[in-house]
C-alpha cells in the first residue's frame, strides 16, 4: 500500500456498469513527511474518505477486492483513513 | 486509474478472437489538472467514448475485471468518461 | 520481494475490515548497500516487526494477503520476515544477477514460510 492526500474528485456519469455509483478520488501519493512523490492518480474508495485527508491505498488486482462480489474494474482503492503516523528517529545505515 | 485524452483509434484485422468486437483506442495520459503527459496506451473501450474525450483508464489485472473484458487478454481498458475534475486547492 | 526498513507506523480508525488487528507498518525499501529505494510502503505487519527492524516485504497480493491470513483481501503489501543478516557473493564483478540473488540464500528467518502455501 501507499500513503496518498485526497486531492480531489472526479465525476464521470458514463461508466462501466461495475463503476456506477463508485467514487472516483484524486489522490496524491505522499511520503511519511507528507511531502509529494509520484503522479496523481484515480482511486476508488472503501472508507468514506474525503478531500484533504492522508489516506492509504492499494494498488493493482486486490484494489477490486473490497466490492466483492461485485466486480469493480479498479486498480487504485483507498483502504484506510490515517489518523496518526510515528515516525522513529533516523538511524545511520548499520550496513 | 489514471486520466486520460483519446487520441485516436487503433484497427486491427488480424487479432486475438477474443478481442473481435471491441474498440480499440489510443489514450494519451493527462494529469488531473490537464495537462498532457508523454507516451500513450492503447485501451478497450466499453463506454462508447469518443475522439478528444477525457476518460478513466484501468490498467494491469484489474482491466479484466470490467464488465466485457473478463477472460479476455486486455490490460488497460476505458472504464469512464469524465464530466469533472474538481481539485483541492489547498492540497 | 524486498529489503527493507520499518521506519514507522501510522493508525487508522476507518479502514478496511480486512487490516483490524494488524499492525500498519511504514517500511523503507532498501538497495544492498542499505540506501534508500524509492519511497516508504504502507506494509501489514505479519511477524510482529518493531521500528527499525530490517524486513523482508512481499509486494505481491496474493503473498501478501494470505501472509496475514485472508483471501481475496485488498492487500499488496506484507512485512514477512525479520531479516537477521544478510550475505553477499563476494565482488563477481559484471555479475549483476549474483548479489541481488545472494541476500536470499543467506537469510534465516522461520516465519517468513507462511506465505509459500497457499
Amino acid at each position: 500500500m501507499q500513503l496518498g492526500r485526497v486531492i480531489g474528485r472526479v465525476w464521470a456519469s458514463a461508466k462501466n456498469p461495475g463503476l456506477e455509483t463508485r467514487r472516483l478520488l484524486v489522490v496524491q501519493p505522499i511520503r511519511p513527511d507528507l511531502t509529494p512523490t509520484g503522479k496523481p492518480l484515480i482511486c476508488t474508495d472503501c472508507t468514506g474518505a474525503g478531500a484533504g485527508e492522508i489516506i492509504y491505498w492499494v494498488r493493482g488486482r486486490e484494489a477490486s477486492f473490497p466490492f466483492l462480489p461485485d466486480e469493480v474494474a479498479s486498480d487504485a482503492t483507498i483502504v484506510g483513513i490515517v489518523d496518526e503516523i510515528h515516525l522513529g528517529k533516523k538511524q545511520e545505515p548499520a550496513c | 486509474m489514471t486520466l486520460g485524452r483519446v487520441v485516436g483509434t487503433v484497427v486491427a484485422t488480424r487479432k486475438d478472437p477474443r478481442l473481435e468486437g471491441h474498440k480499440l483506442l489510443l489514450v494519451k495520459p493527462v494529469t488531473p489538472d490537464g495537462k498532457e503527459e508523454s507516451g500513450y496506451l492503447v485501451a478497450v473501450d466499453t463506454v462508447s467514448a469518443g475522439f478528444r474525450e477525457l476518460v478513466i483508464t484501468v490498467s494491469g489485472s484489474s482491466a479484466r475485471m470490467a464488465e466485457g473484458c473478463k477472460d479476455k487478454p486486455v490490460d488497460c481498458v476505458i472504464v469512464g468518461i469524465v464530466d469533472g475534475v474538481s481539485l483541492d486547492e489547498a492540497g | 520481494m524486498l529489503i527493507a526498513r520499518v521506519v514507522g507506523d501510522l493508525t487508522a480508525t476507518q479502514k478496511h475490515p480486512s487490516h483490524e488487528g494488524r499492525k500498519i507498518l511504514l517500511v523503507q525499501p532498501l538497495n544492498l548497500d542499505g540506501t534508500d529505494r524509492g519511497a516508504p510502503l504502507v506494509a501489514l505487519d505479519s511477524v510482529n516487526a518493531g521500528i527499525h527492524d530490517r524486513v523482508l516485504v512481499t509486494t505481491d497480493g496474493y503473498a501478501a494477503f494470505t501472509a496475514v491470513g485472508h483471501k481475496l483481501a485488498p492487500i499488496d503489501a506484507a512485512v514477512i520476515g525479520i531479516i537477521d543478516h544478510v550475505e553477499l557473493a563476494g565482488p563477481a564483478s559484471g555479475e549483476a544477477a549474483a548479489p541481488a540473488a545472494a541476500p536470499a540464500a543467506g537469510k534465516k528467518q522461520p516465519k517468513k514460510r507462511q506465505p509459500q502455501n497457499g
